[in-house]
């Protein structure tokens, strides 16, 4: 048993270390090689190195021996994760006056699988700042004022907040950069100094809700939820006491412009310059997916780690459908898709640079990019080696001739299969009528021969009363007993449900959990104003460290060195993901709104008058009542009282 | 209530009550089906409006433009379904998926409990494909469905191109806000079965289904699409499912509103609507629709791919396309522009349809009777069991002293008291039983002994059960030890009239239609029955309004409505059609109607026949 729970805790504590590394993982590892040598102003030179390289065969392998090093580096140093990206300016000692901060734009460009285009954008300010030390932080320079704020009045110690319109197609997409649930999440550890955890929270998400213009004041203790194990830090500091951390998810928030541009407005350059000007909303709303998300964290100053700084993430993630019928030609552009094109980096941008994924079409062979770029870049993405186009934009030459830099992918054919994503999971309701019903996860484990564990996170409102002894967790036709369990079940009116648990996935298989609920039936204030609508159900968080695709490849087609890979390598072998399942829409019973007040006249009339004189005539018993007697009769009878006899 | 309070004043009220009381009854009779007839009369009867805002004010433009090639893809879809000699899968996937759908498919079995002659299967292997259309920017939290079923032979392969040319179409737009599901199921309503079973991972007849993978939340609608030629000259709307339900008002609300405004000609029951009211053919063709729905919605049985969605919440409705020989034809194109309109009004729905009515009958497509205006017609004929009932107490109750525990009083009847009624309670009952499980249990056997197909020994043991249920008073009376006495039959036909008002009462409150029919015949056998009265003619009679009489009369006169007169022996052939459908539809679809009868109304009637052989 202590064996069981200590295999336990060491998982859980690998789960929230990796989830530290594989959210910054994306960018990180890209610039591994430049930290191993020389600075950020040597980059061009060395990704002209690497794009050298990459054309003859061993260079992958020395690639692949930077990234393992970055890796085991991590592994060694839980807190260096961000080490490489602050320039080396700042890893001067503070003679001077001003903390620092720094900024940094990026923007992905995949094209998936399905034929949709994926941009994920990221803005980052690091600022080596202490909002806590008491020291009352008045000068901002790129780091938003509001936020800064935010972070010192509520002792924030990290803040994770997305707004996300659509669902992200995993079997289509494969997995996204920053996952995140249809509507708003919010989640924030707080400082182990605050004292009244759930005031500063209600509090906190008032403020938010001003600042991003978005319902999150919607948020209280019935939608409100402490994980105990789904969501650690994801900045340095060990403290993972669940008591201080927050967890909402509101499914029904509409992300629209009016999101957009206070998310805008916390960008050093606004919208005015940089990678930001291509942020046009009516471009980017029209589009399969939208998310965009903001992530603050304490990360390390320097490798050493003696200081802090704050990291803010902004990311925005859009998916353009680009699904031309017949066989039309395929056509993307920056102009095309954002109405915009880019004639300048952020002048405040320390780093700009558009990355282009061209891992599935190393050749050319399926699409074209132009301009072409010389610059090639490779990184560990969720457990995948990619392959990107580099253009720089801080860099003059980027924008050539024209002064504006439009690029264009053109595609020639549209074959290509996907890799299955291995990790993937959906949910329904099951059954119907309006009194109980069925709420199945199904999570698939899509990799051919390893099994992997994964932690299963629902919080259910309490108006869908889950019967808990109905939970059963089914794998290949079989009972799959959980680890673990965390269960907290709800308080009418107060609190939601809370379902954390730890399941061991087999290989290649589906594994159901289902628990039944019944449909609560609500106080006519507490319905929404359109009750037949439904009510919904938050996304599941599945949360889980997913064996490496590379991993995965055994019988490598590829040409290595044998000595490289009799061992699958340890470093690449598994991958943090989050997988998030679609929000459900629940129908409870529902009275009919329309006409309460003939409701309310008839039911009054029916116990009044139907049921009040029918109970009436069965309980009374009646009696034939003597006709009252007349005057001198009753004379008589008092005179007949008086002589005692009996009378009339 | 003041009234009844009084006991002398309630002395009279049911002194008047007992003495009129068949005057009464009769008054009652008539006026119910006076009331009835008078539903089709138009001034008495509500105009359609469409009560949803969401679909209402907004107006939406159809632009579907490509019929023809709607049609291509379906001469295509036919020859490959020639070549694969039943659904061609392949090719249905391969197509939705180049058209940019998310494709998935369900395989399913079924082995029928006897073979179905009319559709000639027994095992049923099929497999059911459906792409989704991913609304953008939507959390697959919604979903309208579009469906149409492939059907071996030449048939309603332009409603598979249509389907498809739509799916097409729609994938191009941009304001779609919830997933549309396109639907092509094999073997009908049992692939329609099977799929929606399937989506809601309900198991509630025994089929075997392969999980579904791809969902898109909870289904708001639903139309299933049935055309079989390249050109129409009007849409039949279908909106009768099972067990009598039906889709919410506002779906035919919506169907009309888009023919009037693209210019469709458009039916319901397939008859036309007819503007002259007042004259007296005009009546009778109000009547004959509003009759047709009261058959089909009576016969439990779903009447369209459609019936099945009603029983999960989902308002659904059949679109049929008719030729005939009229003159004005309308083509392909117009027919998509139309399901366009009402896909995208669909799209704006906000809430569930849930403004209008549930429950109506419709005697032309653009008049409605709600269910206010119908029940009274039901209740006239309801009350007729009360007053019998409150008739028969006051006769237990009167001669001698009252007594306060009723009916059941040991010194009262000299014989055997509980047991004269409870007896003949228990024994039909039991025959009810005995006509729900034989027939299916014993066809095997049947099949040993005569020279009859599976088919017709199920309906044949079903009819010998019933008849032979007809010989039970024999049985009881020599079961009974000192026989029926005077107050035995009164005591045993309370029961057996109040037994009836709430049976009938409820099913009329679920299935108006149903309810109706079988009060209809019932109640004047309820009100008149005892063992006094001629015993051939009183038996005659009973036998003619029994429930399974009743039913053959429906065929009849179904066919009638229907302008397709039959022989009587086709008439039997196909009442005996019928009943293997209703068995059928029972095991199949869990419509409630077979077992309804079988357990329940049939073994009241045998009370009434209990009571005429009383001695």
């Amino acid at each position: 048993m202590a064996a069981h729970r200590c295999s336990y805790s060491a998982l859980l504590l690998i789960v929230c270390s990796l989830s530290v590394f594989s959210v910054a993982d994306s960018q990180e590892t890209t610039l591994a090689g430049d930290h191993h040598d020389t600075a950020v102003d040597d980059n061009p030179r060395t990704d002209t190195v690497t794009a050298e390289q990459t054309a003859e065969q061993p260079a992958v392998d020395q690639r692949r021996w930077e990234a393992t090093e970055v890796e085991e580096a991590t592994l060694d140093d839980a807190d260096t994760d961000t080490r490489d990206s602050i320039p080396p300016e700042t890893a001067v000692p503070s003679s001077v006056p001003h903390p620092k901060d720094d900024f940094q734009e990026e923007l992905v460009i995949r094209p998936l699988h399905s034929g949709d285009i994926y941009a994920s954008f990221q803005f980052r300010t690091l600022w080596e700042t202490d909002f806590m030390r008491g020291n009352k932080v008045s000068h901002y320079r790129l780091f938003p004022k509001s936020l800064g704020q935010v972070i010192s009045k509520f002792s924030v110690r990290e803040l994770h907040i997305s707004f996300t319109q659509g669902y992200w197609r995993t079997m289509q997409w494969g997995q996204p950069f920053q996952p995140s649930p249809p509507g708003a999440e919010l989640w924030v550890w707080f400082q182990d100094s605050v004292t009244d955890v759930d005031g500063t929270w209600k509090e906190l998400t008032n403020v938010l809700s001003g600042i991003f213009c978005a319902s999150l004041n919607f948020i209280d203790s019935t939608n409100t939820v402490q994980p105990s194990a789904s969501f650690k830090p994801l900045g340095i500091g060990n403290v993972t006491d669940h008591r201080f951390l927050r967890y909402a998810i509101l499914p029904r928030e509409i992300v629209c412009t009016e999101n957009l541009t206070p998310w805008k407005k916390l960008l050093p350059c606004g919208s005015k310059a940089g990678l930001a000007v291509l942020l046009k909303s009516e471009k980017l709303f029209h589009s399969s997916f939208h998310s965009q998300a903001v992530h603050i964290r304490p990360v390390c100053q320097d490798w050493q780690c003696k200081t802090t700084s704050w990291e803010l993430r902004q990311t925005l993630n859009v998916v353009f459908d680009l699904h031309t019928p017949g066989q039309g030609k395929r056509e993307w552009s920056l102009f095309k898709m954002f109405s915009r094109t880019l004639t300048e980096a952020c002048p405040l941008a320390s780093s700009s640079k558009i990355y282009i994924d061209i891992t599935d079409d190393p050749q050319g062979e399926q699409f074209e990019v132009s301009p072409a770029t010389p610059l090639l870049s490779q990184a560990m993405v969720l457990g995948d080696r990619r392959t990107f186009s580099v253009y720089d934009l801080t860099q003059q030459l980027t924008f050539g001739t024209a002064r504006s830099l439009n690029l264009l992918i053109r595609w020639k054919s549209s074959e290509g299969e996907m890799l299955r994503p291995l990790l993937h999971a959906e949910r329904y309701v099951a059954g119907y009528g309006l009194q109980t019903g069925e709420i199945h996860t199904l999570m698939y484990n899509n990799h051919p021969y390893r099994s992997f564990p994964v932690l299963l996170l629902d919080s259910v409102p309490w108006y869908l009363r889950l019967y808990i002894h109905t939970l059963t967790v089914t794998s290949k036709g079989k009972d799959n007993k959980p680890s673990y369990i965390h269960y907290q079940p709800s308080k009418d009116r107060v609190r939601p449900h809370l379902l954390e648990m730890l399941v061991q996935l087999p290989p290649n298989s589906v594994t159901e959990v289902t628990v039944q609920f019944e449909r609560a039936l609500l106080k006519w204030t507490e319905y929404t104003p359109d009750p037949n609508h439904g009510f919904y159900v938050g996304s599941s968080v599945i949360s889980s460290l997913v064996p490496s695709i590379v991993a995965m490849d055994t019988n490598s087609t590829q040409e290595r060195p044998l000595f490289s890979s009799f061992f699958p390598c340890k470093e690449e072998s598994s991958y943090f993901v989050r997988v998030y399942t679609e929000p459900l829409l629940v129908n409870l019973p529902t009275p009919d709104f329309s006409m309460p007040y003939n409701v309310i006249c008839l039911t009054c009339t029916v116990v009044a008058v139907g049921y009040g004189s029918l109970y009436n005539l069965l309980t009374r018993s009646f009696q034939i009542e003597e006709p009252s007697p007349g005057l001198a009769k009753r004379i008589a009878n008092v005179i007949r009282k008086m002589r005692g006899v009996p009378p009339l | 209530m003041g009234l009844l309070s009084d006991p002398n004043r309630r002395r009279a009220l049911i002194s008047l009550l007992t003495r009129l009381n068949a005057p009464i009854c009769v008054v009652c009779y008539m006026a119910g089906v006076a009331w009835f007839m008078g539903l089709a009369f138009e001034p008495f009867t509500l105009r359609t409006y469409m009560s949803e805002n969401a679909m209402g004010s907004t107006m939406v433009e159809e632009r579907f433009p490509a019929g023809e090639r709607a049609l291509a893809t379906g001469r295509e879809f036919s020859a490959h379904k020639k070549k694969a000699g039943g659904m061609p899968v392949d090719w249905l996937v391969k197509t939705m998926q180049s058209q940019g759908l998310e494709v998935f498919t369900q395989r399913f079995s079924r082995t029928l409990p006897f073979p179905d002659e009319n559709k000639e299967r027994y095992m049923v292997k099929g497999t059911n494909v459906y792409g989704i259309l991913r609304a953008p920017r939507a959390p697959r939290t919604e979903a309208l469905v579009l469906s149409a079923s492939c059907i071996p032979g030449d048939n309603n392969n332009q409603a598979v191109g249509l389907l498809l040319g739509l799916a097409q179409y729609f994938r191009n737009q941009v304001y779609w806000a919830k997933d549309i599901i396109f639907l092509v199921n094999e073997h009908d309503l049992i692939g329609m079965q099977a799929w929606l079973e399937g989506y809601h991972h309900t198991n509630t007849t025994g089929m075997d289904w392969s999980p579904l993978q791809g969902r898109g939340g909870s289904i708001q609608a639903a139309l299933s699409l049935e055309l079989s030629s390249d050109v129409i000259t009007s849409l039949d709307l279908v909106l009768e499912g099972l067990n009598g339900q039906l889709p919410n008002l506002d779906l035919a609300n919506l169907f009309y509103a888009f023919c009037q405004k693209i210019g469709v000609l458009c039916t319901t029951q397939g008859k036309l609507q007819r503007n002259d009211w007042d004259s007296v053919s005009g009546y009778s063709h109000a009547v004959q629709t509003m009759m047709l729905m009261v058959m089909k919605q009576a016969s439990g049985r779903p009447w369209g791919d459609h019936g099945l969605f009603l029983r999960y919440h989902i308002e659904a409705a059949t679109i049929k396309g008719i030729n005939s020989f009229r003159q004005y034809k309308t083509d392909i194109t117009t027919i998509g522009r139309l399901m366009e309109g009402m896909y995208r009004k669909l799209n704006n729905l906000l809430e569930r349809l849930h403004q209008s009515y549930f429950f109506y009958l419709m005697p032309s497509l653009s008049h409605f009777v709600s269910i206010g205006y119908y029940m009274p017609a039901f209740g006239l004929l309801a009350v007729i069991l009360l007053l019998r009932a409150l008739d028969l107490w006051v006769q237990l109750a009167s001669p001698p002293p009252r007594t306060e525990d009723g009916f059941v009083d040991p010194e009262q009847m000299s014989s055997p008291g509980v047991l004269s009624v409870l007896t003949p309670l228990v024994i039909s009952h039991l025959t009810g039983v005995a006509l729900y499980t034989l027939p299916i249990r014993f066809q095997e056997m049947a099949v040993e002994h005569f020279p009859v197909s599976e088919t017709e020994a199920v309906v044949l043991t079903a009819i010998a059960v019933y008849t032979a249920g007809l010989a039970l008073p024999h049985n009881t009376h020599r079961l009974l030890s000192g026989g029926g006495t005077e107050q035995g039959w009164k005591v045993l036909k309370m029961v057996a009239v109040l037994y009836l008002a709430v049976l009938l009462g409820c099913t009329a409150l679920i299935n108006f239609s149903l309810g109706f029919i079988l009060a209809l015949t019932l109640v004047p056998v309820a009100a008149f029955v005892t063992p006094h009265a001629p015993k051939a003619l009183s038996a005659f009679v009973l036998v003619i309004l029994s429930p399974a009489c009743t039913l053959l009369f429906s065929v009849f006169f179904f066919q009638e409505l229907q302008e397709m007169p039959i022989s009587f022996l086709d008439g039997w052939m196909l009442y005996l059609s019928v009943i293997s459908q209703g068995i059928l539809d029972h095991c199949l679809y869990g419509s409630l109607v077979y077992p309804l009868i079988a357990l329940l109304v049939y073994p009241c009637w045998l009370l009434f026949w209990n009571i005429l052989f009383w001695k």
